[in-house]
């Protein structure tokens, strides 16, 4: 009942929107517009940021590093920097009461997302922190009893080492199971927020965006399932019906839709990232360095070391066009033929050697 | 086994189960515009019939290292200068540009000239970071291995001409 009138009144929160708002570019496509030129000279001919000329921005298919804003849940954000600004814990007065009534909210949108009550939905800074809230804190609060923990090398390395890791949103939520209780010991201590698991000021916009997000994901997963999916055999079978020796790295039916993790036999994945300039995409490889490994997930998936030197991952998002794909397979299958052209690999097996065969010379 | 040892990466002394718990992988992502030039337009991409008996072929690396270098040359077989050369790389954009530049120094020097190329001043020409080292040293051996292909060709075709110019001679 109680959480019903919070809706309610959140609902009026959300939609009301002050006046000067509106005026504000609020797309991300706007964003881009306005964006800082201070660290790259935009001239008419291009763009050159870090000795790299492009002819305009690139576009993005890394949506596995970080993903743009959908403008409905920055338009659910915004009022809480700029008017509704209270600290959710300040229980004095009317800011904190509406900034707590929106967390409570958020914390509800997030609980129906994945079929749990809000109480068991702690917020934390991202899924570094509940990864190491999870596993550090199961571990400390039952050492006495228990001392093993079970987990797959494909994790995280967040979930692996409970180590910190460089993409941090700023907000996450962690599910904690109430029936039977799971119990941690709290990792960060302070001044009790977040029944005591996770004390530290709780960031009301970004919570509020996060439930938001949960929200629009709730109502539009189906629809952006079927559209992504889509897009990903666009993406596979535009580059697989131009080139040879590719292979899709993990499972295919099993698979995260918005993810492709694709080898190009005989092209290094280091080589071929710098030559797709104007695709924003990541490597699962690297050249050989002390600090540069291929990746350690595709090693665990059983993809062989030298194979794993030839990845790259496409990401696919809700803002992903058809466009985009086929731009992206126009450049892949481009820059994969040129690189091939100048690869001795590609020229030895040409010649029917097998590269496998051939005893290499140690550097 | 003995392969994957061989590795520059590994002999650095990183055991595979510590790197995969290094927190952050720094890719290099910024190029000198020389390295760039190079990998956009690399001179001398392609390849000589390495059964040539005026060709060295130089291979080395390994796919499972992430490199491989083919450095070819070509010699005046009279007066031992490298009249050609050409290479293909697989490899990052370093190692692409490290060949590239290779072959642009080797052409027109003698042989024992171009034993004299240190993969610092490759290095140095590129501002290569420390983390693609390795690129230039790769490139470095690479020269070397392609002389030392050629050395025993050269030496048969002296001997084949020596031993022509004895039968001409005692007839």
């Amino acid at each position: 009942m109680t959480s019903k009138i919070l809706t309610s009144i959140l609902r009026n929160h959300l939609t009301k929107k002050p006046n000067l708002l509106r005026r504000q570019p609020l797309s991300t496509a706007a964003a881009a517009e306005l964006s800082d030129p201070q660290n790259h000279e935009e001239t008419t001919a291009g763009i050159t940021m870090k000795g790299v000329k492009i002819s305009g921005r690139p576009l993005y298919l890394d949506v596995q590093a970080t993903s743009p804003v959908d403008p409905r849940v920055l338009d659910a954000m915004l009022p809480f920097y700029l008017s509704q600004y209270g600290n959710p814990h300040s229980r004095t007065h009317f800011y904190g009461w509406e900034s707590d009534n929106a967390v409570e909210h958020a914390r509800s949108q997030v609980a129906s997302l994945i079929n749990a009550s809000p109480k068991e939905i702690v917020f934390t800074s991202g899924a570094t922190e509940s990864n190491n809230i999870s596993i550090k804190g199961v571990l400390h609060f039952y050492k006495e009893k228990k001392k093993h923990v079970i987990t797959t090398q494909t994790e995280h390395k967040c979930v692996l080492d409970s180590c910190r890791h460089l993409q941090q949103e700023g907000v996450g939520a962690l599910y904690l199971r109430r029936r039977p209780r799971i119990r941690v010991e709290p990792q960060m201590n302070g001044g009790g927020q977040e029944r005591g698991i996770r004390s530290g000021t709780l960031p009301t916009p970004l919570v509020v965006g996060m439930g938001a997000a949960c929200e629009v994901a709730m109502k539009e997963m189906e629809y952006d399932e079927k559209r992504i999916s889509a897009l990903q055999q666009r993406l596979l079978n535009g580059i697989t019906d131009k080139l040879d020796g590719v292979v899709v790295n993990g499972s295919m039916e099993r698979r995260y839709v918005g993810n492709l993790n694709l080898s190009f036999a005989y092209v290094e994945g280091e080589s071929l990232l710098m030559g797709l300039k104007e695709v924003a995409v990541s490597s699962g490889s690297a050249c050989t360095s002390a600090s540069l490994e291929p990746s350690y997930v595709l090693r665990a998936l059983g993809v062989e070391e030298d194979m794993a030197h030839t990845s790259i991952r496409f990401g696919i998002g809700r803002f992903t066009t058809e466009e985009e794909i086929d731009r992206a397979v126009h450049l892949t299958v481009h820059q994969v033929k040129k690189l091939r052209e100048m690869s001795p690999l590609y020229e030895m097996v040409e010649e029917g050697i097998n590269i496998k065969d051939i005893q290499w010379s140690q550097h | 086994m003995l392969r994957i040892a061989a590795c520059a990466k590994r002999l650095v002394g990183t055991a595979s189960f510590e790197t995969q718990f290094q927190p952050i992988r720094v890719l290099p992502r910024f190029y000198h515009e020389r390295v760039v030039d190079h990998y956009d337009n690399p001179r001398n991409v392609g390849s000589f019939d390495k059964n040539d008996p005026t060709v060295g072929t130089g291979l080395v690396g390994a796919p499972a290292c992430g490199d491989v270098m083919k450095l070819q040359i070509k010699i005046d077989e009279k007066t031992g200068k490298i009249t050609d050369a050409c290479f293909k790389t697989f490899g990052c954009g370093s190692a692409i540009a490290s060949s590239s530049v290779a072959t642009e120094w080797v052409k027109g020097k003698q042989m024992e000239e171009v034993l004299t190329i240190k993969n610092t001043e490759i290095a140095k020409h590129l501002s290569l970071p420390p983390v693609k080292l390795h690129c230039s040293m790769l490139a470095e051996d690479a020269i070397k291995a392609a002389v030392k292909d050629y050395e025993p060709k050269r030496a048969s075709a002296t001997a084949g001409t020596a031993a022509t110019g004895e039968k001409s001679a005692t007839a």
